[in-house]
């Protein structure tokens, strides 16, 4: 749908072209995705349920294999005999050797072991969707006490998110940054931030390897102007294609999203950014309990666990809601500007038909969705 | 079930051999075991405190581990240089080697898959890449190509030994017909697999370090230098320690095959380092990193300074018939070689790319003791693996193993 009425320059120099039909969002074209249907595998999945001898509603988990092709593996089902067999045994241990093993810890563990064993959301059917984010909210509430909400709220039709930085404006405070470590539930451990606000001397043109992206200074410094990077959210996205396992890739509005239970932390889609947009959580990533900002989405802010890769997702949790970014929010000086670019009225397209705009990198054919533009 | 009592026996023959043998070889053993408990350690420690255990970040995303694995694949790869002969053109005296170079191949790759799953920063959901299980991105991304490509190899070179040893265990004459055909197909499945693993880096476009069309080439050229240099070392070592006999007329042929891949291996150097700095662009200050530092940082210097030299007096003491004849200057200068390429293709190639990063900040890289115990351990597998191939079929090559059977 973006691609026929592009507002902006484009090289076209894009590998493939999506035509994503209907309403299945899993980008196959031909041999069905698997989320059309809901039948077959109800005898396993019973005697999976009587496996682990617990149950948290009555869904169906479907790994990607069963999700490509829908249709019952032998494989499969003796791969899932076979965990099936072990979760017993490890329940029995489990059981033996303590002996307070209350509900609570059986529900826990059989979360664990869906979590464990589901499919990639990028595939997922609405439902299985719904249902990992409900095990996902009742893990986080028997863990820690708390309740979350957690959305899995799938893209809009017609909507195609860009971005604006107005390099006159960015006077390197960088509230941006903090809004968006505390929205995004970011690592404070490692002080891990989506957003680099490189600071650049006035005169000498955009020169990158001379500017400070680090800066601990009082701002603006004199002389200085002020430019800021993260995820550009290409609508050709070169992460997208070199991950092995397709725990990434671009929802149709154009949100470019990880799947932390799905990524096995390659780092390959790092090596393959242009733009440094992509951050890692090399350990555990840690937020005190009672700065997690608890309004989630399955796709966004959620808590991740280490060893995966994780990027801005203009705040999906926010973005969907029909609501700004938290750096667009943030911004005391008006430098950021979001919105959908297939809305002819909103800012952004207002933007890029009135000013000079200009993208990083534009050579290399990623097509980012964030412009510069200078008043 | 005649087949499987044979497989029986010969697993249980090669039991015996490999746990008996010289005090030096128990030694080794005991020596490499022991490192792969330090490796066991440090990958615990890794799994437990996550990546940020070794030197890399965000800036350097990929280090000492991924180095490895890159220049493996090459060592990998060469032990087709050997095939080719011994199986097509029915070149003799290349025989004993090949079972050598393809043993050196398993333990080459079982290094490689081993470095890679040390890299990755979920072990426990790698079956999201088990074709058939998860979701395997095939064809868009080069790893899952690298994926096939590896474990492919790794079942051939796993099969063509295994068929003619097992015949030879059991007395018989290895069939021709049987294993030409795969030995032909591993010619082209090795310049496959190391293709493949250049195009990993060479697709990228956000890394001008690596996205040069030279890049595979260079690749196969210095694995096919680096890969039986290593098999010459190894073969000089076998005979040495066993009665297997290994010709100076092989080592010979090996040793032509070092010569010309360095040397082209050298003038791809050349043009490479003329591209970069006789018009250098922006895209050249990585090269600029690597060779003379940028900006003050500079630890690569002293790891590049070290490989080009040894890397040109290797090529040119293997240009000269005469030194190459020598067996010390050969044993030496294929050591060197090696070590060169292991630094050229592993750390000055890996570790580059990352820096400048994409807006031009310079973060250094620098291995942590955690990450190098791991790259330690996963060596001394490959040697274990290797000392245990080899003894075995070095075994069945001397006659010393075979199928007793007692019905007849
Ligand atoms: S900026 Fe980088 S991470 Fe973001 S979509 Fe583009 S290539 Fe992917
Ligand atoms: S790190 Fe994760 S998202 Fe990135 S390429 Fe690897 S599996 Fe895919």
């Amino acid at each position: 749908m973006s691609r026929s009425n592009k507002k902006w320059f484009s090289l076209n120099l894009s590998r493939k072209q999506n035509d994503d039909s209907g309403t299945c969002g899993c980008g196959k074209t031909s041999g069905g995705c698997g989320s059309h249907s809901n039948d077959a595998e109800m005898s396993e999945e019973e005697f999976y349920h009587a496996a682990v001898n617990a149950s948290i509603g009555d869904e169906r988990e479907k790994d990607g294999f069963d999700q490509v092709f829908d249709v019952k593996m032998d494989r499969r089902t003796a791969f899932r005999k076979l965990a099936a067999s072990l979760l017993i045994g490890a329940g029995a241990v489990n059981t033996s050797c303590s002996m307070l093993s209350s509900d609570e810890s059986k529900e826990k563990a059989q979360i664990d072991w869906e979590e464990q064993f589901k499919g990639n959301y990028k595939l997922m059917t609405d439902d299985e969707k719904k249902n990992t984010v409900d095990r996902l909210v009742r893990s986080y509430q028997l863990r820690t006490g708390k309740t979350i909400s957690m959305s899995s709220k799938n893209a809009e039709e017609d909507v195609l998110f860009g971005y604006a930085f107005n390099i006159s404006k960015c006077q390197g405070y960088m509230d941006c940054v903090s809004a968006c470590v505390k929205e995004n539930n970011q690592d404070r451990n490692s002080q891990m931030q989506y957003i680099r606000i490189h600071e650049m001397k006035d005169g000498e043109g955009l020169k990158f390897d001379e500017a400070d992206d680090n800066y601990y200074h009082e701002v603006p410094a004199e002389g200085h102007f002020y430019l800021g990077t993260q995820c550009f959210h290409c609508d050709n996205p070169p992460c997208v294609e070199v991950c092995p396992v397709q725990a990434t890739w671009r929802e149709d509005d154009g949100l470019v999203v990880v799947d932390y239970d799905w990524c096995v932390g390659c780092r390959y889609c790092m090596a393959a950014c242009p733009y440094d947009g992509r951050r890692f959580n090399w350990s555990k990533p840690e937020v005190p309990e009672e700065e997690v900002n608890h309004n989630q989405h399955y796709l966004g802010n959620r808590m991740r666990k280490k060893g995966v890769m994780e990027k801005c997702t203009f705040c999906v949790q926010r973005s969907r809601e029909g609501k700004n970014p938290a750096c667009v929010e943030a911004c005391p000086t008006g430098a950021r500007i979001f919105g959908n670019l297939l809305d002819p009225n909103s800012t952004i397209r207002w933007v890029l038909e009135n000013k000079k705009v200009f993208r990083l990198k534009e050579d290399l054919g990623t097509e980012p969705k964030f412009w510069y533009f200078m008043d | 079930m005649k087949q499987l009592k044979v497989f029986r026996s010969l697993v249980k023959d090669s039991f015996d051999v490999v746990t008996h043998g010289t005090v030096k070889y128990h030694i080794w053993m005991g020596f490499l075991t022991f490192m792969m408990l330090v490796g066991m350690y440090c990958y615990s420690i890794q799994l437990n405190e996550g990546l940020s255990v070794t030197g890399m970040t965000d800036r350097v995303s990929w280090g000492l581990y991924i180095s490895n694995f890159t220049f493996l694949v090459g060592v990998a790869a060469a032990a087709v240089m050997l095939v080719m002969p011994t199986y097509v053109l029915h070149d003799v005296d290349f025989k004993q080697a090949v079972l050598i170079g393809e043993g050196l191949a398993v333990a080459a790759l079982i290094m490689c898959l081993a470095f890679v799953i040390a890299d990755m920063g979920g072990p426990s959901v790698l079956w999201h890449m088990i074709p058939g299980l998860g979701v395997f991105n095939f064809p868009n991304s080069m790893l899952t190509w690298d994926v096939i490509v590896l474990n492919g190899y790794l079942f051939l070179n796993i099969t063509i030994p295994f068929y003619i040893l097992f015949r030879h265990y059991q007395g018989k004459e290895a069939k021709s017909k049987v294993y030409v055909p795969g030995a032909i197909l591993s010619v082209f499945w090795a310049v496959g697999i190391h293709l493949v693993t250049a195009f990993l880096y060479q697709g990228l476009q956000a890394r001008p370090f690596w996205n040069n069309a030279l890049l595979g080439p260079r690749f196969l050229a210095s694995a096919f230098a680096a890969g039986p240099a290593l098999i010459i070392l190894v073969l000089a070592i076998i005979r040495n320690f066993t009665a297997f006999k290994i010709e100076d007329k092989t080592l010979k042929k090996i040793a032509m095959v070092v010569t010309v891949a360095a040397q082209i291996n050298l003038i791809m150097l050349i043009s490479e380092l003329f591209k970069e700095f006789y018009a250098p662009t922006h895209h050249s200050e990585s090269a600029y990193y690597l060779f003379f530092g940028l900006h003050g940082k500079d630890a690569l210097l002293p790891w590049i300074w070290t490989a080009i030299p040894l890397n040109v007096l290797a090529t040119v003491l293997l240009t000269f018939h005469k030194l190459r004849n020598n067996p010390k200057i050969l044993y030496f200068s294929c050591f060197i070689l090696f070590v060169a390429i292991w630094i050229e293709k592993g750390f000055g190639l890996i570790v580059p790319g990352f820096i400048p990063g994409p807006y031009g900040k310079i973060a250094e890289y620098t291995p942590t003791g955690v990450e190098i115990g791991v790259t330690l351990g996963i060596w001394a597998l490959g040697a274990f693996v290797f000392t245990v191939l080899a003894k075995t079929a070095i075994g069945i090559e001397l006659g010393e193993l075979r199928f007793k059977n007692n019905k007849n």
